[in-house]
């Protein structure tokens, strides 16, 4: 949260945004490029960041807003320390995803994962011929059930 | 004795079922250990292959406990495939734009010279751009991201354009559940891409061109930027391509969770750093596209097929398939199948040879209920369908779609309202919100699709469906909301009873 870092910090942080997207200035269309790699170095994107880039552009802070609104990627807040993405495509439908999720979705409820662990809903990795598939921390795995997934997980709980 | 060499896939759905493991196994147990494509076996994967006398041959779905007998060759093995190439599910397809997928390492240029690249291009710069042009409307080639406009055609309109600036733009968001193909070509083969768009920037007099990715495929982003690395090094792209004076300049550009950014005008707003919005048309992308210039856009295996149809022409190319679909199409069989992965035939295979011969059926082992074909926004077509032949004219003829050759096989424990439901909750997410009929019909038809599953009011909420994917087909602006219609109708047409007094069947159960 913006409020409760130092200001030198948050000084900082914008520095780096401003180089960020002055780097990318001369571009064509530089902002999706921008973006990705603030939510590279950063893990998500403030409102301070979009402030920052919005002036280096010369574009008006909706503009950016709403770009870093528009696409499910760009988070405005820290993610969390895991994340167990399972994809909800027909294809792994097909295969069980459905079951998987919801049960994946009740583990992390209840703390099966342990703290700090988010599973979301994803729309195809192309990985349609090996479903259910999902990714742990941005790792693909195919073939995945319950099982496994509580298996892969152990690894960051033990 | 020298060390045996190995070849495991570096393809993202190998990697998601254990490739690395093995291939570090393999390292360790002393073997040489090269990284190709996949075969488009993916039912076998980790596939490895050996090299012997015979030639490549193959085990499947192996694990690090393996490692021994595959290293000794051992035929008795139960992942024992003998010679990969000779394997029947490899030797009875017909590959063109998979040509070279899985047989070299992906970014190797000598191997890719060896196995026939470049010839198109060579081709081509010793052409005249009109020349070229019209090689590619000679071989009947149309689009294989789903719309199956004729690329000839479109080519010619760019090429045409009078303009100081014009774009070449490769639609490599690929979004659809059930399509991998273009995926697997740029993680296995991506010089040939890059070839095809080369071609295509010489043919329409582009001087830029953009692949546009999805997010949620880093490896092919890494694979790609790799390749063109190198392909700037050795002089196939550039200021200077091929020393033939012709400047082509080429990046890539990362999606971010947005589906419908593979809706061309979607993309190009996306590539201009602006919110994934689609755009009225006209103008179409040909004459206005990306920053208002003369734009070529393309799906990846569109341009894939270029430098094949410029190597032997393109009437060889049209030489393929049946009617109006020329060339060959790679079928992605997904799913609930046995044997899933990369088939290429030319267009007139039937769906029934596809789910049945190639893919085995299902998986589960149970009887297949249905089969969606297209991607989310394609029909479930019938087991009575089957037999239809793969073109676009036939499957339309059956209110269905070719689109981008994705096949989704479905055994029947599968419900088909709640598919029709997730086909309306799938556009509602994904919908840019720019037209009304999508953003808030994709809504609506979850709404009504929940009270059809509760087993209320079933009739008239039934009839409120209709009316709603009538309003969604006619009013939408693009593909997206326009289409959703399609996998629900079909639903409701061929599997009425999943609809229909719901509530007493429950109670029956």
């Amino acid at each position: 949260m913006v409020a409760d870092q130092a200001p030198a910090t948050r000084r900082a942080r914008t520095d780096v945004v401003r180089a960020i997207a002055t780097a990318r200035m001369t571009d064509r269309g530089p902002l999706m490029p921008i973006l990705h790699d603030v939510m590279a170095e950063f893990g998500y994107i403030e409102r301070d960041d979009v402030i920052a880039i919005a002036d280096v552009l010369n574009l008006s802070i909706a503009d950016v807003h709403g770009v870093v609104s528009f696409y499910t990627d760009f988070r405005t807040t820290a993610p969390p320390d895991h994340t167990v993405a399972l994809c909800r495509g027909e294809a792994c439908q097909a295969v069980g995803a459905e079951a998987l999720y919801a049960a994946a979705r009740a583990a992390a409820a209840t703390g099966d994962y342990g703290p700090g662990t988010e599973v979301e809903q994803v729309f195809c990795y192309g990985n349609c011929a090996l479903g259910p598939s999902g990714t742990i921390d941005g790792r693909l795995f195919g073939r995945l059930d319950e099982d496994r997934l509580t298996a892969l997980t152990q690894e960051w709980r033990s | 004795m020298s060390p045996v060499t190995t070849w495991v896939p570096q393809d993202a759905a190998a990697l998601s079922v254990g490739a690395d493991e093995v291939a570090a196994a393999l390292s360790a147990a002393g073997a040489q250990v090269r990284r190709n494509g996949s075969r488009g076996l993916l039912w076998a994967e980790p596939l490895v292959e050996v090299e012997s006398d015979a030639g490549r041959v193959g085990f499947a779905e192996v694990t690090p406990a393996d490692i021994p007998r595959v290293m000794a060759v051992d035929t008795a093995h139960p992942g024992y495939l003998g010679v990969v190439d000779d394997h029947p599910w490899l030797s009875g397809q017909q590959r063109v734009s998979f040509a070279r997928v899985g047989l070299v390492e992906p970014t190797s240029l000598s191997s890719y010279e060896e196995h026939d690249g470049w010839l198109g291009l060579r081709r081509a710069l010793s052409m005249s751009r009109a020349a070229v042009v019209e090689e590619v409307v000679a071989s009947g080639l149309r689009g294989r991201g789903g719309a199956g406009f004729p690329a000839g055609i479109k080519w010619r309109t760019v090429a045409e354009r009078d303009a100081p600036q014009k774009f070449v733009c490769c639609n490599f968001d690929e979004g659809d559940s059930g399509t991998f193909a273009d995926r697997m070509i740029v993680e296995g083969d991506p010089f040939t891409l890059i070839e095809g768009m080369a071609i295509a920037g010489y043919a329409v007099g582009a001087t830029e061109g953009y692949v546009y990715v999805r997010s949620e495929y880093p490896h092919a982003v890494a694979t790609l930027r790799h390749a063109i690395d190198l392909a700037y090094e050795q002089g196939f792209l550039g200021a200077d391509a091929l020393g033939s004076g012709v400047r082509f300049e080429l990046y890539v550009r990362v999606g971010a969770g947005a589906y419908i950014c593979g809706e061309e005008s979607s993309m190009l707003d996306s590539l201009e750093g602006k919110r994934g919005e689609v755009r009225a048309k006209p103008p179409i992308p040909a004459i206005s596209g990306l920053f208002g210039a003369p734009t070529l856009v393309n799906n990846v295996l569109t341009l894939c097929a270029v430098p094949a149809i410029l190597a032997s022409g393109g009437a060889a190319y049209a030489q393929l398939g049946r009617g109006r679909s020329l060339g060959t199409q790679v079928f992605q069989l997904a799913g609930n199948v046995a044997r899933g992965g990369i088939v290429e035939l030319p267009f007139g295979v039937t769906l029934r040879e596809l789910v049945e011969d190639w893919g085995g059926g299902t998986r589960s082992g149970r009887p297949v209920r249905a089969v969606q074909v297209g991607g989310p926004l394609g029909a479930y077509v019938a087991p009575h369908q089957l037999d239809t032949p793969m073109d676009y004219e036939e499957f339309a003829g059956i209110e269905a779609m070719v689109g981008h050759g994705g096949i989704v096989v479905f055994d029947d424990t599968v419900d088909m309202a709640r598919m029709a439901r997730f086909a309306f909750e799938f556009c509602s997410v994904e919908s840019c919100g720019k037209c009304t009929p999508c953003r808030l019909g994709s809504a609506r038809g979850v709404d009504v699709m929940d009270e059809v599953l509760a087993g209320r009011n079933v009739e008239a909420n039934l009839t409120l469906i209709n009316d709603l994917c009538e309003t969604m087909t006619k009013g939408s602006l693009c593909a997206m909301g326009g289409l959703t219609p399609m996998p629900v109708r079909s639903a409701l047409r061929h599997w009425p009873e999943d609809f229909e007094k719901r509530a007493q069947r429950e109670e029956v159960r």
